[in-house]
């Protein structure tokens, strides 16, 4: 019943055999040890688990292993390279757009995306192209600021400041 | 969350997807997006021995006009119609639909033509199937066969896709003259079932006559719902607002909700009453851009 | 402008420093319990039952056993051999960690299933075939007390009906008497439905029995790891199990907000099977089993009523409650306070009679209850007076902000007494009402709405200011199974000036490694970079009763300024001696000790520290180290000033939130930016429940909304963007003047939006909606007024 497939994280070739029903997170959690990817619910609604799979975002919760065979993924630990962190991780370092950080993987894999694809989004664009990722700790005001603050980094364009804003 | 076991193929030609699907028989299932599949099997809401994976088949993925159709392949993610241009240009229901449905990371992987074979009354695109009155391409090893949508839903889960078969393109009437199209669904919150969805598609002669209408109706029959007598006081009138009451009346009148957590069969009429006013409205509004 | 004593180097109490802990959650190394992986570890899934009452006639395991891979079917029988099969709550009932023969509610654990690998142990699950016979459950609370209601807890000696206490406080013959001769009296049922944390990560543990040292290390997702050390060798002693045996580490949590308090079945079933196996036993919930299972919170259903004179003065109020705990009480209050700290309910406003009542019921649902980020039945007595205040302020026919800062207690009037027992602290709610109203532009917004009127739109503007109490809690009332609610700080400096501090609280998110920091940053000087924050480890933190109920900074926050306190002391006596002059010639600032008129003879606290571990005065102990238990000697009483602005269309009835202004006073802010993220947290979880999130049971017992499809968590799109603020009133009684802030905005966020919704329909006859208020919902008061028409 198992296949061997091999799987592309973070530029490094994962070899495993696995079961076809083997959902894509387990595979990244558990075979390739890399469980900075998460699991929060069991219907594909909390983002927990978000992965880039050839650039796309991804609920890997929802995924088999096996149809990832080939497929270039990105997770969390993959972000920061030797010359530092990814911008997205400065911006929600700096913004205070963490609070327990179980989310905060999937959150920002998908805020990736979400400025690749559209590297000025309004507000209202953020908060709808991370509607497939809940958070229960920050209240999404400041997951919303870093997004706007690492926009601004990635385009080199001059950083709003990260002190808190008070009425 | 952890399905049952089953085999896994990849086939990549539609041929040899077809010929394992004759091979395994009834407990074989088609994956395309996998995103409404997969979660049943996690649940073990469905079991399937056999998984065929034909996202790696070439050529089931594009969004083009040709021969007067807008054509649509089936494996066509989500993502893919909300980004095309020919879709922002002149169907603009799609980028109504598609944004209320689940959630990015979903669409990325979620296939037009998943979202009709599923065959879920709760599920968008077969309303907007219906506004705009398309047929489906369904492929078996004899050759392919075209169905209306209005014969392709024939019960919870079941449509005319039989065993042996796959659903291979979308094909829509293109849009000629002044034509418009809406869609909206009142959802519990961002990525939900609709509550109640209404898709509408208007086409108008100069003269302001409306010559052609669709409306499709999301999760308030049994089956997607075609709004025929709304449709009907359409064609030929003035869209005057009284008549667009009269359609929006008719087609709260002709749904048959259901009362579940979302709400119950009043609230449903209602809400279809409302909003199949307000996307005739878009629509029209759009015809006449 | 927060005032900061300390540099921005030193990075004390008001710096808006950023998180110490980020480094490892935003590069994917945090340390969660599903990620302790050790060698030779077996995985457990639950069988549940389907039914919500029912007798267990046979479990077979034999299907599942017969699949390779499962190790092991425990059942409830297994345990009773071992006196295990029960476990007493937090409120000193009892649960079934498994049932020997009777399931009290859907989802309830009936069996575990121990395997290789987490696929196997699902397919064992399923696998196991369990024969009920049903019976029919009581779910409706009132229905429980009627006579002819079975008797759920017939295991309970005696027990002859549903009914669990009954609680009371406030003088009920002088609340009567105003009552009985005011001119305005309002009276309203309500329901603080059955919510759940629904924290994204789920719970789980680990459990890891070394048969050899006759050691238990027990990885998992509390908020308490010290009290549930006790609690497990209270359950398991008598198998060998003694606290000294026992260590719990409570990793990185994702997220707990009381979910994570009680002790559930699962964590004692695998840490049972790992005593008898010595294998490492890991059980990691899915969700639906986590919102199905777990704790819920609330489930109050409340009589409210306000007396008053009819030019709005507010002289009385009295509550009943009827308390829903589902099959047991396991809630997670102190021990001497059933309801919490309900009894806040008098809220924010002067008046002198009071009177609260509640009677707790048992019915075939899950048990509980905990508390969603609120500090104990906080929550409900708040959604209470707010609700009544504003129903007040309607019946008398004076604006609610008007009526609101009429009532106020006066800050001069603090410390108060409240009708129902509660010294309050401090306050200045006048100021921050005036405040929200000033950023919202309260007046402006009553013209926009009359405006909007005429056009058939529907603008709401609705108002919460509310009082919390929180920091529970001073050692003569509160403890918790009989352990006193003190906390612990133990504070050690090494001999390069760098420190290691550690607590007997635990962090799910709250930025302890960061605060904690701030706060010995600020008393000793030492930059708060240079200190390191370790809690959840009960083999090496002091001990201490953990953080829920917003009581970290109140408790630990407190201790952990005392025992800097103590090492400034000894500081202080080292300076001497190294200056060669007396301590009262020294004076103190941030970072060293100098004499006084002669700033540059001075000693840095980390020249200090050395001379502690090289040169120390003769016949002073070495070292500079430090510990505290600090028992407060009152409460904190955080307050609130929250304006919510709502637009509902008058169609569909959709509830879009224009605007929300949340003004928090929670003394002594130490770091503004947590202060502001917790609020804005704490601020989602208020809307979750005013108008998305309820679990919903049918008359069967069977669940309705058990998974993140059905059970709605706001995403980013519901969520507005939110407005905060801040009041700086200091706890008096509280070293570093701080009260804690975690749950202050779940607390008042509600009302608020309820208050706005009504507002928003209240010209249509809309006097009161229950939450979550829901556009269906709304869609049906408005047929019951006639807005709508109703099919005939």
């Amino acid at each position: 019943m198992t296949k061997k497939i091999t799987l592309k994280i973070n530029g490094a070739e994962h070899t495993m055999e696995v079961e076809p029903r083997m959902l894509l997170v387990h595979a990244i959690r558990e075979n390739a040890s890399l469980t900075g990817t998460h699991i929060g619910c069991d219907t594909s609604s909390c983002g927990a688990c978000t992965i880039l799979i050839d650039g796309k975002s991804a609920k890997s919760c929802t995924i088999l292993a096996v149809q990832a065979q080939g497929k270039e993924i990105a997770t969390v630990e993959g972000l920061a390279t030797a010359e530092g962190l990814h911008p997205i991780q400065e911006g929600f370092h700096l913004n205070h757009a963490l609070h327990c950080g179980f989310c905060t993987p999937g959150m920002m894999m998908r805020a990736i995306e979400l400025l690749e694809k559209n590297p000025n989004p309004t507000e209202e664009e953020i908060r709808w192209g991370i509607s497939g990722n809940l958070c229960r700790c920050t209240g999404y005001n400041n997951i919303v600021t870093a997004i706007q603050w690492t926009s601004a980094k990635m385009q080199g364009k001059e950083l709003p400041s990260t002190e808190p804003k008070f009425v | 969350m952890i399905a049952e076991n089953f085999n896994y193929d990849a086939p990549t030609s539609l041929e040899e997807a077809i010929a394992l699907l004759h091979q395994y028989g009834d407990d074989a299932k088609i994956l395309a997006g996998g995103h409404s599949l997969i979660p049943m099997m996690k649940l073990r809401f469905a079991s399937p021995t056999h998984l065929i994976d034909i996202n790696n088949i070439p050529g089931l993925s594009y969004v083009k006009e040709e021969d007067g159709y807008l054509k649509i392949g089936a494996m066509t993610k989500e993502v893919e119609v909300e980004e095309s241009e020919i879709i922002h240009a002149k169907y603009q229901i799609f980028m109504d639909a598609t944004k209320l449905i689940a959630d990015p990371q979903v669409r990325n992987f979620g296939t037009l033509g998943g979202n009709l074979a599923h065959g879920d009354a709760a599920n968008d695109h077969p309303a907007v199937m219906i506004a705009l009155g398309a047929e489906v391409e369904i492929t078996s090893k004899d050759g392919k066969r075209t169905v209306g949508i209005d014969d392709f839903f024939h019960g919870f889960y079941t449509t005319a896709v039989e065993h042996g078969e796959v659903l291979t393109e979308i094909r829509i009437p293109a849009a000629s003259g002044n034509y418009g199209s809406a869609y909206h669904k009142a959802e519990r919150k961002v990525g939900d079932y609709a509550t109640a969805g209404v898709a509408a598609m208007i086409q108008i002669d100069d003269q302001g006559r409306c010559t052609k209408a669709g409306i499709g109706l999301t999760n308030v029959s049994p089956l997607p719902f075609r709004a025929k007598r709304s449709e009907a006081v359409l064609v030929g009138s003035d869209l005057s607002e009284a008549v667009i009451a009269q359609a929006a009346q008719y087609a709260a009148e002709d749904c048959s909700p259901s009362e579940d957590l979302r709400g119950n069969v009043e609230y449903k009429r209602h809400l279809v009453g409302v909003i199949t006013k307000r996307m005739l409205n878009k629509a029209i509004s759009r015809a006449k851009k | 402008m927060i005032k900061c004593k300390t540099s921005k180097a030193i990075g004390g109490m008001g710096h808006s420093k950023k998180r110490k802990e980020d480094a490892r959650f935003i590069q994917g190394k945090g340390n969660y319990v599903d990620d302790v992986k050790l060698p030779g570890m077996l995985y457990m899934d639950i069988v549940r039952s389907p039914y919500a009452y029912a007798k267990i006639k046979n479990i077979d395991a034999t299907a599942a056993l017969a699949i390779p891979g499962v190790v092991a079917v425990v059942t409830g029988k297994d345990l009773e051999k071992y006196g295990l099969h029960w476990m007493p709550t937090l409120m000193s009932d009892t649960q079934m960690v498994l049932p020997t023969d009777t399931v009290m509610y859907q989802a309830q654990e009936v069996a575990a299933v121990i395997a290789t690998s987490r696929y196997l142990a699902r397919d064992g699950k399923e696998a196991v075939m369990v024969d009920y016979e049903p019976m029919d459950p009581v779910m409706d609370p009132f229905k429980a007390l009627d006579e002819d209601a079975p008797v759920l807890r017939s295991d309970q000696e005696g027990k002859t009906d549903n009914h669990i206490w009954h609680w009371e406080v406030g003088d009920k013959e002088k609340t009567a008497d105003v009552f009985n001769n005011a001119d305005v009296v309002v009276k309203q049922q309500m329901h603080i439905p059955r919510i759940h944390v629904a924290s994204i990560e789920t719970c789980g543990c680990v459990a890891s029995y070394d048969k050899v040292d006759n050691h238990l290390t027990m990885y998992m997702t509390t908020q308490a790891p010290h009290a549930i050390r006790t609690v497990i060798a209270l359950v398991a002693g008598h198998v060998g199990l003694t606290e000294e045996k026992i260590r719990v580490i409570s990793p990185d949590i994702g997220g707990g907000f009381g979910g994570k308090v009680p002790v559930y079945p699962g964590y004692v079933i695998a840490i049972a099977v790992s005593f008898l196996t010595g294998a490492p036993i890991k059980w990691i919930e899915d969700r639906s089993e986590n919102l199905q299972a777990d704790s819920f919170a609330r489930d109050y259903h409340i009589t409210a009523e306000m007396a008053g004179t009819k030019d709005g003065k507010i002289q009385a109020t009295r509550f009943k409650v009827l308390a829903d705990h589902g099959y047991t009480d396991a809630s997670a209050n102190p021990s001497k306070f059933p309801t919490g700290l309900f009894s806040i309910g008098t809220g924010s406003y002067d008046y002198g009679a009071a009177y609260m009542e509640a009677d707790a019921v048992y019915t075939n649902k899950p048990p509980g209850g905990v508390a969603y980020r609120c500090s104990f039945r906080v929550t409900e007595a708040v959604h209470a007076i707010e609700r009544m205040t504003d129903m007040f302020a309607k019946k008398v026919g004076k604006d609610p902000a008007q009526l609101r800062m009429e009532n106020f207690i006066k800050k001069e009037d603090f410390p108060w007494a409240s009708p129902t027992g509660w010294s309050y602290d401090s306050g200045d709610y006048h100021a921050g009402l005036q405040k929200a109203m000033d950023a919202i532009g309260y007046h402006d917004l009553r013209k926009e709405q009359i405006e909007m009127r005429a056009q058939g739109k529907f603008l709401g503007i609705g108002i919460s200011t509310f009082t919390e109490v929180v920091g529970a809690g001073p050692s003569q009332d509160f403890d918790i199974l009989g352990i006193k609610m003190f906390d612990s700080a133990e504070i050690r400096v090494h001999p390069t000036g760098k420190a290691i501090a550690r607590f007997g609280t635990k962090s799910q998110g709250q930025g302890h490694e960061t605060t904690y920091a701030q706060i010995i940053a600020e008393e000793l000087g030492i930059p708060m970079e240079h200190i390191q924050i370790e809690e959840g480890d009960t083999d090496t933190a002091p001990y201490g009763l953990g953080t829920y109920a917003s009581r970290s900074t109140p408790t630990a926050g407190a201790a952990a300024a005392m025992a800097a306190r103590k090492l400034r002391d000894k500081a202080k006596k080292i300076a001497a001696h190294l200056l060669e002059v007396s301590e009262q010639d020294l004076e103190w600032e941030p970072g060293k000790f100098f004499v006084k008129g002669a700033p540059e003879k001075a000693k840095t606290i980390q020249e200090i520290v050395f001379a502690a571990y090289t040169n120390h005065p003769e016949g002073m102990e070495g070292g500079f180290e430090a510990t505290h238990y600090y028992d407060p000697p009152n409460l904190t009483f955080p307050s609130g000033a929250y304006i919510c602005v709502v637009e509902v269309d008058a169609e569909t009835c959709d509830i879009k939130v224009r605007r929300f202004v949340a003004i928090d006073d929670c003394g002594n802010i130490i770091n503004p930016m947590i202060v502001q993220g917790q609020v804005h947290g704490g601020l989602t979880q208020g809307i979750a429940p005013a108008m998305y999130e309820e679990l919903i049971y049918d008359k069967a017992g069977n669940i309705l909304n058990g998974t993140f499809m059905d059970y709605l968590v706001p995403t980013a799109v519901e969520s507005p963007s939110w407005e905060t603020g801040h009041t700086v009133t200091p706890a008096p009684h509280h070293p570093i003047g701080a009260k804690g802030v975690g749950e202050s905005p779940t607390v008042g966020a509600p009302p608020a939006i309820v208050n706005a919704i009504v507002d928003a329909v209240a010209h249509l006859g809309i006097k009161h909606l229950e939450i979550p208020v829901t556009p269906f919902k709304l869609f049906k008061e408005l047929q019951k007024v006639g807005y709508f028409k109703k099919a005939t």
